[in-house]
């Protein structure tokens, strides 16, 4: 049985890593050869893994494999092991893939990089993490990936670390980051505390079973951990900056795998959010209040990557919006994850192709009438567009029209923040199109736009065509919802009005999204950003999302910072200073005593014994 | 009137016990055999066969006593004279491992051209043509090596004696060596007479305390063994005066040799002058065999009137680490820094030595006194003698720079002679991974459990005091810049370099697994009466 060989799907990439990093200037000629093959025996692997998985019965497609004990202390006893179902085997699929369309890609995108080797090192200790999250069978074991592809995310971010800008982005996505993480970490001791193992199994044969108020504070943790990982509000500040990072690495962890973890942390962790309605409510709202504030964000951003980050936001709202609805929603979280993981990396891929041909340059004000010169970046493009518009037969149409559904199932109110959200969605994503690939040009004088090698066209082709027929996934019999059913229950949801009306509202309100883009963007855009109405630099600012967390974290932090080291200086260094000077005083004092002279020795020593016969005497006596 | 009139046949001989005494024999027998060697073998020769003597006798003996420990054989041997107990065999053991190693340190010829550390005839004139002919002829003193079995043979016998008589005797007889030694430094002679000279008058001074001590403890218990003054005390005859005052006298030669506060005042100038190697063997050594002494006397024949004694042993014990540490801060001679630091280590000893008074009497369940003493002494030695083995690499034209200033940038110069030497010194600090920490954790855990916490405070906070000017060391070495004149490290011998080894590997081990020699020490028990 193969399934026991599961870790090597971690060890692979987790060797490579190993040795890219280890191997220094030896690895460099071939170092990107082996960093590109480690995720493609993984995602080979996968393959095989999952066809086997299908051969099963769907109740015999969970298998655990325990690989050692990791360690016991007292009651506590933590075994190192994976687990591959039907939902870890989708991620797993997702990560080793499209892993290795974007290390393929980066094969041409890092070629004049000196440090092109370590580049590939850290990607590939990114996907032995996030193998090692999704596949993990224990809430402490999942927290190990969870660090592992932080530390990777900040190794990637700041990898230009030259550039000041970047080593900042790098700093913010860690600290803001560890917020989140000391959610999983708070939510592990109490699983401990609760049912004594953080072991899925019995955390899930638990949760029914433990008070409603302790089942949701431990959502409520799980939920702090999602927020940081996927970047949503109020965590979600890091994702924007973390553009500074190379374009694969925005397209692999900020787009298509890492920053969905949380999403994967509230699905596997059903069990508790079926016990608890505020925890749930409070995902919905989170993945509400993101998916908006992503697509207003994305509205106003001159800078394509941005623009596409805020975009990356506001999508992952949605899934977490549809794992917070339960089982009506969890099938279509997952679907949309995929489909986004698809479409998503395609545009950020053709984002990179663009700027690769541009000099660089991220400012969509600097480019227009590109789709002549790079045909085939922007036939890609588009259909990434039109997947996440939900356009149909496009990917994005099937999942994003199911969570629009679902969440009006629920709550008419979500579902209409919900359908905003998608007609935004269509305005900034029409807004990038034409500012990027229709229009005049723009161009500065020295920049020749030429279209990409074919080391980077090629995934982004077959990304094109996953974002065209990922759907297939859904319609071809509802597969994935029978897929995923015996993993994270299904319930159909009743939306108010008929399915097909529902989605030709939503088409419509899109449409309307299209138009208004259309009107304001086909007249000439200037190269400066006009200074914009007071919403659009509400928007610019990411909705002062940064100043807030000044206002409200950091300045109070330095104040506080401040008053410490003054205390420091004057209280506890004074005590120390005056009492070195005590000692040495007391030091210069006692050592006169030595004078050197036998006569005075032998003084001190008859003092000394008449001292110690009187007190002898003295205690006997009192 | 009878008694004069035994026939002589009634006299029976006393009955010794050979096998147990055996490996003091060893060593005495050798140092015999050294002084018929000076007298019989060709000068060229002796060096050799001295060293080859006091080796073979050194490991013999302790091979014996090995044997000894693991046979658990525990008994009063030469009529109730020597007792042969566990502490007892274990403390020869760490005497014979360390006087092993001072031997090599002594037999030392190649770092001072081709010259060992002592003065080719003592009695030349310092500076005279008489002495620079000596040096010329390269003449020396082989007589070291015998007066170190006697001295060590001496220790041996002192740790052991369970009659205040042969305590005495043995004190004497390790005493008289040591005073030679001090006094035969090659370079700088003339500091190292003085030395010899303060050691002297003030051991004899000393010596004076101890024996009138003895007088009025025999004058209170009519008996001379530690068994019989403790059978005294139960009985409670006598007059308390008497024994109280023969207690502290007894108390005031006993705290010499450890260099207790306020009898500590030849340490400094005796490490300082004696050659180094002298005073490395003496700093381990001598500590040694004294507290084991002073344990055995305190806690076989006087522990009955602990109650009396414990509160002076307080003070001394507070006085001891507070004055040790705090006077080495502004040292600015490493030897005598180190003689300092020896100083502090006494008072942590008497820590634990006092902390629990109530030795034997089975009430506590952690670490006896008797064990955290042993064992700390342990710590101790090993590194001790290490860093006097380094101190002698270092040196300029006059010979050993031991000007704190010299060893400014050592770091640079000879990074692994400086990262030893640092090595040693975090030991002597405490710091966790080496010997001394165990050592310090076994002493203050068993004042703790003793109740004496106050003295448990005390002891933390002379160990910070302490580590500031260890430390203070460490940065010096490698935190600044190197002068142009910087001292030479000299290349040691192949007895220097095992030297040096062999205190850097005991330490290593004793501090990653100590858990051997705990035990070790732990199935050493107590003493016997």
């Amino acid at each position: 049985m193969s399934h026991e060989l599961t870790w090597l799907l971690v060890a692979v990439p987790a060797l490579s890593a190993a040795i890219l990093l280890l191997g220094g200037k030896a690895t460099n000629a071939w170092g990107h050869l082996l960093g590109t093959l480690a995720p493609v025996i993984s995602f080979a692997f996968g393959v095989v893994l999952f066809f086997q998985m299908r051969g099963r019965a769907s109740e015999e497609r969970s298998e655990t494999v325990r690989l050692f004990e990791w360690f016991s202390v007292g009651q506590i006893k933590v075994d190192f092991t994976l687990l591959i179902d039907p939902l870890s085997i989708l991620f797993v699929l997702l990560i080793t893939g499209v892993g290795s369309l974007i290390h393929i890609y980066s094969i041409g995108y890092m070629e004049h990089d000196p440090r092109r080797r370590r580049f590939f090192g850290y990607l590939n200790l990114f996907i032995a993490s996030m193998l090692l999250l999704v596949l993990a069978a224990d809430y402490l074991l999942v927290f190990v990936g969870w660090e592992g592809v932080g530390l990777a995310s900040y190794l990637l971010i700041g990898f230009w670390q030259h550039k000041n800008s970047a080593a900042v982005a790098a700093k913010k996505a860690f600290v803001v980051n560890r917020v989140g993480d000391i959610g999983l970490s708070l939510a592990v001791m109490s699983m401990w505390a609760l049912f004594g193992s953080s072991a899925f199994t019995t955390v899930n044969a638990g949760a029914e079973h433990v008070s409603k108020t302790w089942a949701t504070l431990l959502g409520l943790m799980l939920l702090l951990a999602a927020c940081g990982k996927s970047a949503q509000v109020p965590l979600q500040s890091w994702l924007l900056d973390a553009m500074e990072g190379p374009t694969p690495v925005s397209a692999l962890i900020h787009a298509a795998t890492m920053v969905t973890a949380g999403v994967y942390l509230v699905v596997r962790s059903h069990a508790i959010y079926e016990v608890t309605d505020a925890a749930s409510t409070a995902v919905v709202i989170v993945g509400t209040v993101t998916a908006l504030a992503g697509a207003i964000i994305g509205c106003a951003k001159d800078d394509i990557k941005k623009a596409l980050a805020g975009s990356t936001m506001s999508q992952i709202g949605y899934m977490m919006l549809a794992a917070g609805l339960g089982p009506a929603g969890y099938v279509f979280a997952i679907f949309h994850l995929l489909t986004h993981g698809f479409f998503k990396a395609n545009m950020f891929l053709g984002a990179g192709s663009v700027m690769h041909g541009m000099n660089d340059d991220v400012n969509m004000r600097h480019y227009g009438a590109l789709r002549t010169s790079m045909k085939v970046t922007f036939a890609t493009f588009a259909f990434g567009y039109l997947a996440i518009l939900g356009i149909p037969p496009f990917a994005g149409f099937f999942s994003k029209d199911k969570i629009i559904e679902a969440a009006f199932a629920d709550n008419t109110v979500i579902g209409l923040c919900a359908l905003l959200g998608a007609g935004i969605t269509a305005f900034y994503m029409t807004r990038v199109m034409l500012m990027t690939f229709f229009g005049k040009k723009r161009w500065a004088e020295d920049v020749h736009p030429h279209e990409s090698p074919a080391v980077m066209t090629w995934p982004l082709i077959i990304l094109a065509a996953l974002s065209l027929g990922g759907g297939a996934l859904y319609f071809a019999g509802h597969w994935i919802v029978d897929w995923l059913e015996p993993i994270v229950g299904h319930e159909e949801e009743h939306p108010p009005v008929s399915a097909l009306v529902m989605t030709l509202i939503t088409l419509a309100v899109v449409a309307v999204g299209i138009v208004i883009a259309v009107l304001k963007y086909r007249r000439d855009i200037p190269r400066e950003a006009p200074a914009g109405s007071p919403v659009t630099v509400f928007a610019r600012r990411d909705l002062y999302g940064d100043a807030l967390n000044e206002a409200v974290l950091m300045r109070p932090g330095q104040y506080l910072t401040r008053t410490l080291v003054w205390l420091d200086n004057r209280g506890v260094d004074g005590l120390v200073n005056g009492l070195a000077a005590l000692f040495g005083g007391l030091s210069g004092r006692l050592r006169r005593f030595q004078t050197g002279f036998v006569r005075s020795y032998a003084l001190s020593m008859v003092f000394g014994a008449a001292f110690v016969v009187v007190a002898l005497l003295a205690v006997r006596l009192s | 009137m009878s008694a004069m009139l035994l026939p002589v046949a009634d006299f029976t001989a006393p009955k010794i016990e050979y096998n147990e005494l055996a490996p003091l024999l060893v060593v005495f027998g050798a140092a015999c055999v050294g002084v018929l060697v000076e007298a019989f073998l060709p000068r060229p020769l002796r060096h050799l066969v001295q060293l080859a003597i006091t080796v073979v006798a050194v490991v013999v003996s302790g091979v014996l006593t090995g044997i000894l420990m693991n046979d658990k054989k525990e008994l009063l041997a030469a009529q109730g004279a020597i007792s042969v107990d566990g502490p007892a065999l274990f403390t020869w053991l760490i005497l014979l491992a360390l006087s092993l190693i001072s031997v090599l340190l002594f037999a030392e010829r190649s770092i001072d051209g081709g010259l060992s550390a002592f003065a080719g005839q003592a009695a030349a004139v310092p500076g005279s043509d008489a002495e620079r002919e000596g040096t010329a002829a390269r003449v020396e003193h082989t007589e070291i090596f015998p007066l170190t079995l006697f001295a060590v043979g001496g220790m041996m016998l002192f740790a052991a004696s369970n009659d205040l008589l042969v305590l005495f005797v043995a004190l004497e007889v390790f005493s008289l060596p040591l005073y030679l030694l001090c006094g035969l430094a090659r370079r700088r002679r003339l500091i190292s007479q003085e030395a010899a000279m303060k050691y002297f008058l003030l051991g004899a001074f000393s010596s004076a305390f101890l024996l009138f001590g003895i007088a009025l403890l025999y004058g209170y218990a009519g008996t001379m063994s530690l068994g019989g003054i403790a059978d005294a005390l139960s009985s409670d005859t006598g007059s308390d005066t008497i024994l109280l005052a023969g207690t502290g006298l007894l108390g005031v030669g006993l705290l010499f040799k450890v260099g207790g506060v306020p009898f500590h005042s030849w340490t400094p100038d005796v490490y300082q002058g004696a050659p180094t190697p002298v005073t490395g063997f003496m700093a381990a050594c001598t500590k040694i065999a004294a507290f084991v002494g002073l344990m055995r006397v305190f806690y076989v024949a006087l522990g009955g009137s602990r109650w009396d004694w414990a509160p002076m042993m307080w003070i001394i014990a507070i006085l001891t680490m507070v004055v040790g540490s705090i006077v080495a801060i502004t040292q600015t001679d490493v030897k005598r820094m180190l003689a300092y630091s020896s100083i502090a280590h006494a008072g942590f000893l008497l820590t634990a030595f006092v902390g629990l008074a109530q030795a034997g009497s089975g009430v506590h369940t952690g670490i006896t006194s008797t064990q955290a003493v042993l064992f700390y002494l342990v710590s101790y030695g090993f590194p001790t003698i290490g860093a006097f083995a380094v101190v002698t690499l270092v040196r300029d034209a006059g010979g050993e720079a031991t000007h704190l200033s010299r060893w400014a940038g050592l770091g640079k110069k000879s990074p692994l002679l400086a990262g030893i030497f640092a090595f040693f010194l975090l030991s002597f600090a405490g710091i966790p991974l080496t010997a001394g920490f165990t050592g310090k954790w076994a002493v203050f855990s068993a004042a703790w459990t003793g109740g004496a916490w106050p003295l448990v405070v005390v002891a933390v906070l002379s160990s910070l005091v302490a580590a500031f000017f260890y430390v203070r060391v460490i940065v010096l070495m490698f935190f600044s810049d190197l002068p142009a004149d910087a001292p030479d490290v000299a290349l040691p011998g192949w007895q220097t370099t095992s030297a040096v080894a062999l205190g850097l590997a005991a330490t290593v081990v004793l501090g990653l697994v100590p858990g051997p020699v705990l035990d070790l020490a732990a199935r050493a028990g107590e003493f016997i009466r």
